[in-house]
């Protein structure tokens, strides 16, 4: 990128280590970052990226080493003494108060907060400061209406109004849209013009090398190097990150074209359901699923991905229009009907939202089957067992002991219990949500190959997520959600992703290719 | 940790912990009750010895405690059971009070009916006047309008103002008598006793209420479908499970317990409908559920063991005067106790 | 409706609504803080008994007022030791405090059934009392804690809504971990708000025994902290909106006292059930709409970062 003259170092580690149990997360970190710089910190999932940055911030305090400041030595035993030393951080889960205003979640960090604060002239400070850096946001709107994009700029605020002079954000751009990542890199421009250290955390390289000024590779506890951007490939960086170069860069395996079957496996045509508590409306959507065919949903978080997955399932009624599935209207059928009809539903979060953690592994595996396994009052156990054993092989897992409470198991081997579960009865359609999300690449791509699988034997997959590039790869039809309703539909290789970007957070009319 | 260490600490006989549970409790309550005895100026040991020969050496102060236990028994199963489904039912006292009041009322209805007619009658109505009791806040909570802890709990209050109408109205009792009641009941409404003594029919109920409990939850496919509701309410919505009705059923069967304590307590021991029934039954009842964490077991020793100490408070408060209120205070005491260790004993709420 | 019957049932709305609206504003400031106090209960019996005890035994009614304030606030303490320090579940916590506060209040009470006590002095400021249709009732007659009570609850408004303090408390309600990441404790707020919760409930209590019935007895609240738990969801847990809601029902218990005073042919037991079916049909026709205006993280145990 640009090449702004080098200021001193303003923030430094030596030696930081950090061991929790049998892992370590940072082993020797010897790290520096400038004023007026904006530094990247790269690393796959579990490579010590996080611990670096909360130890940066006083979250966590290191087994061993030393962190220099302006270089001199100090102390960060908790979040107050980084801040009061002008570090600051932005989390990946916003720390937002979502019903008090942006204002008052502003004035909830301040440090030199009045007993009886003056809204007004904190308001004059924010905006002075807002205009300056490109973080213009109405102060009196309640945090929870803000877009996620605005939501990140009040935490920008924040840390300037608390007089940070570092600024650490954990993957910012993770719940972006491309062009909210643009005004992003903008604002980053304007801090490092003013002197400001930013160290940002991602995976993601090309984001990385378009942005920073210097990027540093971390893998398994330790930097595995540091370079100028102007000076960086993806191929390097790529070698850095994984210690090998893989046969193609992560997540861009090449697509397959697959055979699509004529009638459509499920439809939704000009559906609609109402708002619902924090839930939005969806608005006359036409969707619809082929045999052996992956649809995929793309939308910024709040677009209405959630309630179409629930439309779907069935969680959520019908307003209007109809949903068809195997060619059956099934607008008012129950999630128990649908699900003993073929349909299997993987969910953001595998703990939180399709497993039981007190019950047992083989108690999870028996729910959402329907009459399947009924017997008298009880279950027929033993044919349920059978079955379940034959599709963990089936997907290559591992079969767990199967009287673990579910809530001893790993995040992973949670998924995969739930993946194995909803696949064990050749579901017609596969209704998945983030399903590669927080997941390391391996397992990210196992679950891919999952869901082509399902395509392969005749399902169709109904694939919501984020990830543009993962949607790239995947996606037979991609559609663009926003708002609720659907502003764009593109067949394969039909798209960028500036232009899915812009509709994606509804700054372009809806365009169908 | 290797798996089969984990297996292990999971499968721990129920027995032994709810017996270990038992123990730790009493310690816990004879040692405060000792010192609330203290600060009321009695010896605690002579009233210790004194309670021992009421209840439990004597075959009369035993069965003393079985009678105390049936409904203790049943309220406790009323809360359990709703719990499992993370459900908080506080109100065993309306369902006990509606129970005996639906008892009532079908004796009332049919005063002359033979014994092998108004017995299933008063069964099937106590379960139902606490079940139709308890199944409002359910539909509430169910339709996501009200919470059911506040709605029990409001319900309480008014369950015993409608006994009251009845007894000083319609039911009137046409004897000179000094509580407020109902005319006796036929001795054909009444359940027939046990042994010989005041131990009735109900303590029967209740034991079969406790193992339909158990059957229910752990042996049934109904039960797994309640307990995956209990532990993850979201996900068992999205696999299917039939969230709403089963909330509704589940206080439903509670509360129909509750009413059959209330039945047994009317057809059992006083033989008329009172607004005294219940010395707090239900209350009682939440706390030896939560107590035992819902396990049957601990629900048979911990009703046992508040069974003792009820009759300790009234043999204390004839021979020593000491209010009963005490009893409510080693109660709190207890709870406080078991709440403030590591946040509750493992139990999972 | 005669302005009479009108202007009694204003009259004794307010008079009953004292004890309410101080126990709703107490329990509003511990909820903003997260934590739902089922004891509320307990904690009224407790601020009664003591109230009249000290006033029985001193014969001053400002020193029961004073010692039922204190005892309020102890009681709530020991609720925070249980939910703050200790994590434990709040239902069963609260639960554990209200069958405290059932016997506590019987031993206290116990030797004072049936004492007459000298209760807080009422007044009426001479202009008003120069009305003649104020004279013929009870209006504006009132102890200092009727007068006090718009005021305290504008105070407490102030409180939640203008100070850094309440700032910091509402965030700890709905959401620890930013209130934590802030740089405060939550644990430290909510004592706090469990200490100033304490003190209101108190007062509530002693009101009761103190001025509305100058007498003393078991259980005498009569399901008013549960009411008062009510009116908290009732009023989005503001406590401007508290003092409409608290004029409701307390307007409810006069109607009952009026209609039974009258001779009216509803049987009392119908009349005394009314407060408690009207407060479930509050909740059930507003409960949508007030879930989203709850404290986010009430009722939940905030565990601290790793």
């Amino acid at each position: 990128m640009s090449t702004v003259p080098r200021a001193q170092v303003l923030l430094e580690t030596r030696g930081l280590s950090k061991r929790y149990g049998p892992v370590q997360a940072n082993d020797g970190v010897d790290f520096r970052l400038h004023g007026g710089e904006v530094h990247a910190l790269l690393g796959e999932n579990g490579a010590g990226k996080s611990t670096l940055s909360k130890i940066l911030y006083g979250f966590v305090r290191p087994d061993a080493g030393e962190i220099l400041l302006d270089g001199r030595r100090v102390e960060l035993r908790t979040p107050r003494d980084a801040r009061a030393l002008g570090i600051g951080m932005v989390f990946q889960t916003f720390m937002l108060v979502p019903a008090l205003s942006v204002l008052e979640n502003i004035e909830l960090f301040l440090t030199d907060l009045p007993r009886v604060p003056d809204p007004r002239g904190i308001a004059t400070r924010i905006r002075a400061l807002a205009e300056r850096f490109g973080l213009a946001i109405d102060l009196s709107a309640p945090v929870r209406q803000l877009s996620v994009g605005d939501q990140q700029k009040v935490e920008i605020l924040k840390l300037l109004l608390a007089k940070a002079r570092v600024l650490i954000l954990d993957e910012p751009t993770r719940v972006l849209a491309p062009h909210e990542i643009e005004a992003l890199f903008r604002v980053f421009g304007a801090l490092k013009a003013e002197g400001y250290a930013i160290l940002f955390i991602t995976h993601k390289l090309r984001e990385v090398i378009r942005c920073a000024d210097r990027i540093t590779v971390m893998r398994k506890g330790r930097i595995t190097g540091s370079v100028d951007a102007s000076r960086a490939d993806v191929e390097t960086l790529v070698a850095m990150m994984f210690g090998e170069r893989p046969a193609h860069a992560p997540g861009l395996e090449r697509p397959v074209a697959r055979p699509i079957g004529a009638a459509p496996i499920f439809e939704l045509r000009a559906a609609s359901s109402p708002v619902s508590g924090r839930e939005i409306a969806l608005r006359n959507l036409d969707v619809s699923v082929g045999a052996g065919e992956i649809v995929g949903v793309a939308g910024v978080s709040g677009s209405g991905q959630k309630e179409l997955g629930d439309l779907a399932l069935g969680l959520r009624p019908l307003a209007t229009g109809t949903k068809t599935f195997r060619g059956e209207d099934v607008s008012s059928w129950s999630i128990a009907r649908m699900r003993e009809a073929g349909l299997a539903f993987i969910p953001e979060d595998a703990l939180g939202m399709a497993a039981i953690p007190g019950m047992s592994v083989r108690e999870n595996l028996s729910l959402g089957a329907g009459r399947r396994y009924h017997r008298g009052v009880g279950l027929d156990w033993q044919r349920l067992e059978s079955t379940m054993k034959t599709s963990f092989e089936a997907l290559s897992f591992p079969v767990p002991p199967l009287n673990l409470p579910v809530a001893t198991l790993s995040g992973g081997n949670v998924q995969r219990v739930v993946l194995a579960r909803e696949m064990a009865h050749e579901p017609r359609l596969v209704v998945a949500l983030y399903p590669t999300r927080g997941l390391d690449f391996r397992s990210a791509a196992a679950v891919r190959a999952l869901l082509r699988g399902a395509c392969d034997r005749g399902g169709g997959v109904l694939l919501i997520s984020e990830d543009l590039d993962e949607l790239e790869e995947m996606a037979d039809r991609l559609l663009v959600l926003f708002a609720g309703a659907v502003v764009g539909t593109f067949p394969r290789g039909a798209w960028r992703p500036e232009e899915v970007g812009l509709l994606m957070t509804g700054a372009k009319e809806g365009a169908r290719a | 940790m290797p798996e089969a260490a984990v297996i292990a600490t999971f499968r721990n006989s129920d027995a032994v912990r709810a017996a270990a549970r038992f123990a730790g409790v009493s310690a816990v309550a004879l040692l405060v009750f000792a010192l609330v005895l203290l600060a009321a100026g009695k010896d605690p040991l002579s009233a210790y010895a004194q309670t021992f020969r009421h209840t439990l050496a004597s075959s009369y102060g035993f069965s003393e405690l079985l009678v105390r236990m049936t409904p203790l028994l049943l309220a406790a199963v009323a809360v359990a059971l709703p719990s499992r489904l993370g459900l908080i039912n506080v109100g065993g006292e309306g369902q006990l009070y509606m129970g005996a009041f639906a008892a009532s009322a079908g004796v009332f209805l049919f005063p002359g009916a033979p014994a092998w007619l108004l017995l299933p009658l008063v069964v099937i109505g106590g379960f139902l006047g606490g079940a139709v009791w308890a199944a409002i806040p359910g539909a509430l909570r169910a339709a996501k309008l009200v919470n059911e802890t506040v709605a029990t709990l409001l319900l309480n209050y008014v369950a015993p103002l409608i006994v009251g109408y009845f007894i000083f109205g319609p039911w009137r009792t046409t004897e000179n008598s000094a509580y407020p009641e109902s005319s006796p009941y036929p001795p054909a409404a009444m359940l027939p006793n046990l042994f010989g003594t005041r131990i009735h029919a109900g303590l029967l109920i209740a034991l079969a209420a406790l193992a339909v409990y158990w059957v229910l939850m752990e042996k049934t496919r109904w039960g797994i479908e309640m307990r995956a509701i209990g532990g993850n309410p979201e996900a068992a919505r999205r696999l299917g499970i039939a969230v709403p009705v089963w909330i509704v059923a589940a206080l439903a069967i509670g509360g129909g317990f509750a009413g059959l304590a209330g039945m047994g307590e009317a057809m059992g021991i006083t033989g008329r409908l009172r607004q005294t029934l219940s010395p707090g039954y239900g209350f009682a009842g939440f706390l030896i559920a939560w107590l035992a964490g819902g396990r049957p077991l601990g629900i048979l020793f911990m009703s046992f063991l508040f069974a003792i100490i009820t009759a300790a408070g009234d043999t204390l408060q004839i021979s020593q005067g000491l209010p009963y209120a005490v009893v409510n205070i080693l109660l709190a005491t207890i709870l406080f106790v078991v709440l403030a260790s590591r946040g509750g004993w493992g139990v999972s709420r | 409706m005669t302005t009479p019957l009108l202007l009694g049932l204003l009259a004794g709305a307010i008079l009953s609504g004292t004890s309410l609206l101080y126990a709703t504003l107490g329990e509003t400031i511990v909820e903003r803080s997260g934590i739902v106090n089922l004891g509320l209960e307990g904690l009224l019996l407790v601020g009664a008994s003591v109230g009249f005890s000290v006033t029985a035994i001193s014969g001053n009614p400002w020193l029961g007022l004073v010692a039922a304030a204190a005892a309020g606030a102890l009681v709530n303490l020991a609720l925070g030791w249980l939910v703050v320090t200790r994590k434990a579940n709040q239902l069963a916590s609260g639960l554990a405090m209200m069958f405290f506060g059932f016997g506590a209040s019987a031993l206290i009470g116990a030797p004072h059934v049936g004492a007459v006590i000298r209760g807080l002095p009422k007044w009426r400021p001479a202009w008003l009392a120069d009305l003649s249709w104020v004279q013929a009732t009870t209006l504006f007659k009132y102890d200092l804690l009727t007068w006090l009570a718009v005021p305290v609850a504008g105070f407490v408004w102030w409180l939640l809504f203008r100070t850094r303090w309440g700032l910091g408390l509402r965030a700890v309600g709905e959401n620890p971990n930013a209130a934590f990441a802030s740089g405060r404790d939550p644990g430290v707020f909510q004592y706090q708000a469990l200490c100033l919760g304490g003190v209101l409930g108190g007062i509530a209590g002693a009101h009761l025994s103190l001025s509305l019935t100058g007498t003393w007895a078991e259980y005498m609240t009569a399901g008013r902290g549960f009411i008062a738990i009510a009116l908290v969801i009732f009023s989005k847990w503001d406590p401007v909106r508290v003092i409409v809601g608290t004029l409701l029902f307390g307007g409810a218990e006069a109607l009952e006292l009026q209609l039974q005073a009258r001779g009216s042919l509803i049987s009392p037991f119908l009349l005394e059930m009314f407060p408690y079916l009207l407060t479930i049909a509050v909740l059930l026709a507003w409960g949508g709409s007030r879930r989203l205006a709850a404290p986010a993280s009430l009722g939940r145990t905030f565990y601290g970062s790793s």
